[in-house]
Order: C-alpha cells, then sequence, then structure tokens
C-alpha cells in the first residue's frame, strides 16, 4: 500500500456523467490486482473532507485509471481535474477477484457503475486464458457502460438498449447457453442488483465473487465504518474496505 | 539534531514527544504501522475496549459533513482477551507509549477491564472512555454524571498503579466540572474532547444518513469547541490536559498546546492522512527553534488573554 502523489495524465469522459481518469503512479501500478481499490484525496482542503473510494479500473505500466460517476461534491470536483495537477492517492486497497481458481469461463455481470472494476479484471482473466464474457446493464441507453467489455450484451430497463429488464435477469435468460464448462461470475453494482445476483447464483450453484461498496472513511481498516454482515460468523461484522471489497457472494449478507 | 526538547510528562508518563494517536482512529496500531514509525511519536490510543467483544453498531456508521464527519461505530472491538492474546505481541515490539482505552458499560466491567489489563507491562496508562455518545449503556450516561465520573475514577485508580486518564464529554455545560469531579478522585489527567453529538438527514428519504440516528461529529469543524473546552478545564482546574478535536495540522496542535493542553491526540486525521503524525514531528521542532522554545512543555498554557 502507497501513499502517492499522483499526477494527472488524462480525464475522459466515457458518458453522460462517466468519467475515466488516469494518474501517473508506477507503484499502484505495478502492485494492483483486479477488485481493489485507491482512495483518492479530491482536494487538498477540508472540502471534502474525507479521501473516496474508487476501484482501480485498468492499469498500464506507469499508469493507473478509475472510472466514475459525477454524482456528488466529491466526484463533481474530481471531473474537473486536469492533466497535471497532482492527487493525493492511498492504495492498492483491499482484496480483489480470484482469478487462479479452477473455472475456464467468466461471467462479468455489471450494473450501472458497476462495471468500473471490470477492464483491469478482463485483461488479467484474458492473460490466464479464460473465457469471458460480460454482461452489462443500466436504468437507459446513456448509463449502460460497455467499456473495454469483450462479448457484451447490454439490458436497459427501459429496454432502450438491448435486453429490456435488468443484469441479472439478462444473465436468467442467457444461462442455458453459457453455463457450459466451469462457469464462475464476477458481479459489481448496487446492492438490490448484488443481492439478487446473489439469489441467483445460489439456486443455480454457480461460483460467484462480488465487489461491494460502502461508506468508509479511512479505506485500510481502522475506522470500522464499513462493515458488513458475514454469513460464516454473526458474533463479528467483516470490513469491507479490509476484508473486501470482494467477497464470495455465499460469505456476506448485503444490507 | 535540533536541540528543540519535545519531550513532556503527563503525571507520572513521560512521552517523547506530546504525539498522541487517539482511540478509535489507530485501530490496535497495526494498519498505521503501515504509514509511520510508531516508535517516533509519543504513543498510541488504543481502540476502547471492553470486557467482551462488542460487535458494534450496524451500518451506516459514517458519513461525512462539512468539514467533519459523523461516526457512530458503537464501540465495535475485540475484547480485553484477544487483545491480550493478539494485538500485545505486536505492540510489544515498539519502544512507543500504550495507552489503553476502556469503554465499559458498568462500574464493574471498568473494574474488571483495568484488573486484567493492568498486569501487562506494555500498557503505560489508562484513558477512561465515559464519553462515547454512540451507545445506550454506559458511555455518554456516566460522562453527564458527576458523581458517576468520580465512581469510575476512583474504582479504576485503586485497581491500577498506572496513569489514569479521564476521556470527557463536551456535550455538558460546564466541562471544567467534570475535570475537578475526575481530578478530585484521583484522576492524573483528563482527554478533551470526545465527540459532539450530531446528526444528518438524507433529504430524499427524510431518513437518518446514520443507522444510529446521531453520531459523534469530529474533524476540524468541533477544533474552535476543543480549544474553549481545554482552556476552561486550563483556567479551572489543575489538572493536566490531553486535548483531541479535528486537528489536522501541526499548527492546530500547537493551538491546543498554547490553550492548555500537555499533550494531543490526533484522530480524524488519521483517516486522510496516516502519515501526519510522524511528519509533524519537524514541523514542531522548526516551530519551536523559530520561537527559540527550548522545551516544548512551556508551550502549554502559554496563552495571553
Amino acid at each position: 500500500m502507497f501513499l502517492e502523489n499522483a499526477k494527472v495524465q488524462s480525464i475522459t469522459q466515457l458518458g453522460t456523467n462517466i468519467f475515466l481518469l488516469t494518474l501517473i503512479s508506477e507503484k499502484i501500478a505495478a502492485h494492483a490486482k483486479p477488485g481493489q481499490f485507491v482512495n483518492v484525496k479530491i482536494s487538498n482542503t477540508s472540502f471534502p473532507l474525507l479521501r473516496r473510494p474508487f476501484s482501480i479500473c485498468k492499469v498500464a505500466e506507469d499508469s493507473f485509471s478509475i472510472m466514475f460517476v459525477s454524482i456528488g461534491s466529491g466526484t463533481s470536483a474530481l471531473q474537473n481535474k486536469q492533466p497535471g495537477e497532482i492527487l493525493d492517492v492511498m492504495g492498492p486497497l483491499g482484496n480483489g477477484f480470484s482469478i487462479n481458481d479452477k473455472f475456464n469461463k467468466a461471467i462479468i455481470v455489471a450494473g450501472g457503475i458497476g462495471a468500473a472494476p471490470f477492464p483491469f479484471l478482463i485483461s488479467e482473466l484474458l492473460k490466464s486464458k479464460k473465457e469471458v464474457y460480460c454482461l452489462t446493464g443500466a436504468k437507459t441507453k446513456t448509463d449502460c457502460i460497455t467499456y473495454d467489455m469483450i462479448n457484451v450484451s447490454t439490458a436497459t430497463d427501459d429496454g432502450s438498449l438491448g435486453f429490456a429488464g435488468n443484469v441479472v435477469e439478462l444473465l436468467a435468460s442467457k444461462i442455458d447457453e453459457i453455463n457450459e464448462g466451469t462457469v464462475k461470475i464476477f458481479g459489481c453494482g448496487p446492492n438490490a442488483m448484488l443481492k439478487s445476483l446473489q439469489h441467483f447464483c445460489a439456486e443455480h450453484s454457480l461460483e460467484s465473487e462480488i465487489s461491494t461498496e460502502s461508506s468508509m472513511a479511512c479505506g485500510y481498516g481502522i475506522c470500522q465504518g464499513c462493515p458488513i454482515e458475514s454469513t460464516k460468523n454473526k458474533d463479528k461484522f467483516l470490513l469491507v474496505c479490509k476484508d473486501g471489497p470482494v467477497f464470495n457472494a455465499k460469505d456476506i449478507e448485503l444490507p | 539534531m535540533s536541540d528543540v526538547d519535545l519531550s513532556v510528562s503527563i503525571g507520572s508518563l513521560h512521552l517523547r514527544n506530546p504525539i498522541l494517536l487517539a482511540s478509535g482512529t489507530v485501530g490496535y496500531g497495526n494498519e498505521i504501522a503501515e504509514f509511520i514509525d510508531l516508535n517516533k511519536i509519543g504513543g498510541i490510543v488504543t481502540k476502547s475496549l471492553s470486557l467482551k467483544p462488542r460487535k458494534g453498531n450496524l451500518p451506516q456508521r459514517v458519513v461525512e459533513t462539512p468539514s467533519g464527519m459523523l461516526n457512530a461505530i458503537g464501540l465495535a472491538n475485540i475484547g480485553v482477551e484477544e487483545f491480550l492474546n493478539i494485538k500485545i505481541p505486536f505492540l510489544k515490539k515498539f519502544d512507543t507509549k500504550i495507552i489503553c482505552n476502556i469503554a465499559a458499560s458498568s462500574i464493574e466491567e471498568y473494574v474488571d477491564c483495568t484488573k486484567i489489563l493492568t498486569t501487562e507491562e506494555t500498557i503505560s496508562a489508562f484513558e477512561i472512555n465515559i464519553s462515547c455518545p454512540n451507545v445506550k449503556q454506559g458511555g455518554l450516561e456516566f460522562g453527564h454524571d458527576k458523581k458517576a465520573v468520580s465512581r469510575i475514577t476512583e474504582a479504576v485508580k485503586s485497581e491500577t498503579s498506572k496513569p489514569v486518564f479521564i476521556k470527557l464529554s463536551p456535550n455538558v455545560s460546564r466541562i471544567s466540572e467534570f475535570a475537578l469531579a475526575a481530578k478530585e478522585a484521583g484522576a492524573d489527567a483528563v482527554s478533551a474532547i470526545n465527540t459532539l453529538v450530531g446528526t444528518a438527514f438524507d433529504i430524499n428519504t427524510c431518513k437518518p444518513k446514520i443507522k444510529n440516528i446521531t453520531g459523534g461529529l469530529s474533524g476540524p469543524a468541533i477544533k474552535p469547541v476543543a480549544l474553549a473546552k481545554v482552556l476552561e478545564i486550563k483556567r479551572n482546574v489543575d489538572i493536566p490536559i490531553i486535548g483531541i478535536g479535528g486537528i489536522f495540522s501541526w499548527q492546530d496542535a500547537v493551538e491546543f498546546m498554547i490553550a492548555g493542553a500537555s499533550a494531543f491526540q490526533l484522530g480524524t486525521v488519521n483517516f486522510v492522512h496516516p502519515n501526519i503524525s510522524e511528519t509533524m514531528i519537524n514541523d514542531l521542532i522548526l516551530y519551536c527553534e523559530k520561537k527559540k522554545i527550548t522545551s516544548i512543555k512551556n508551550l502549554t498554557g502559554s496563552y495571553i488573554l
């Protein structure tokens, strides 16, 4: 884990309010694993005061990128960053996805900005010679993120792009054709979507890992601000920042 | 090497410098040790310990507010036994003062915790949390009752020869009266302040942003309040004060010492800048050199009103 003053290399708009910010940091790029995150101090003033956590979206030799939706005060300040500006970044943090276990087909299931960790994961999966299929969904066409995905099918709640319905319903509609060989599901998105994905995977006995999100103050395990219920030990919460953000879907009970 | 002496004493506890890390913002030291050399700071105050492990409150536990944050963790902790078995072996490796914070829901529990923990030589002192705003039992109830403050202080003091600091609640009208109660019952120092009770609402759902409804406000937003409380204690009660509340820079820390603090604790800032406790050492030396202060102790209560 590093504290880096990372220079903004580029900021690209990917959709209506969706941005890709690339920061220069050899150390973070070299040590990051898919599914890990960085905690970013958006300004050097006390507004916003706390760092903001973002999944690592992709890495290059000396840089890494984060993908975000400009939605609150922090992210709207972030979208205005210019190349050359310096951001104070902590990372890589948390536990990422496991890609070395026995499966030959990875199914990516992304809801909205839940697409963020997957470009990095997909590139690592391909290096490990896994077959990759991507399902991505959103409320409407303009929010649907397919960035750096392959073999991609889309779903929108309003039917403006691809399958009409949510992304877990899209998965259900395709499962018979996809579910051959040893399959592993990788999910990220809003809690409601992840819950329904957990349910679906349990019903179909599918191995799955999901990346969760939570409000947090520190990102490295000391504030105890990001508890998540464990299915294995009811006496103790797990922490999204340190025990996650990626969990085996069977191990957690989403709020 | 600088000639400035940064060492301070709080009762019989000697610190290499006045920089302490506040309870609840450093866990039990292992995570923050990835960012700083614990051997360079005065000491750390552990996350509040209770006799048995506590799961803590349901999420959402934290939310950012203007220049601050609300938290309602609910004293989630591993309990005395696991602390001694798992955390102490790690902490033993460092030459820094370990101040053990205890939170309990009865006087008996404070006594039981102290009795067990005082035998561990790695622990240099105790900080008694009588002011957690986020648990129903204990905590705040005690902190708002001067008689309870006296009784708890006396009970804990009778179980240990180590220094005992009482962490005071700012959610009272006269904090100095509570500092006096602690002093008269034998406390070696007071830590001031704990968090201020606050809340925030989501305007779309009309629900509180914190599951516990209210939380404890910390961060730069509370610094002026904390400074006023430290000053109030300093002007009314002769007891060492450990200043806490929204310190985000070395300048903030100096303000607390001027207002009357013998040492200070860094809290919320550890979440944002986990290495600040180490980086501010040099800034404090430079400040003292510039002001021709040979010993930082001389800063304590140096206000000119």
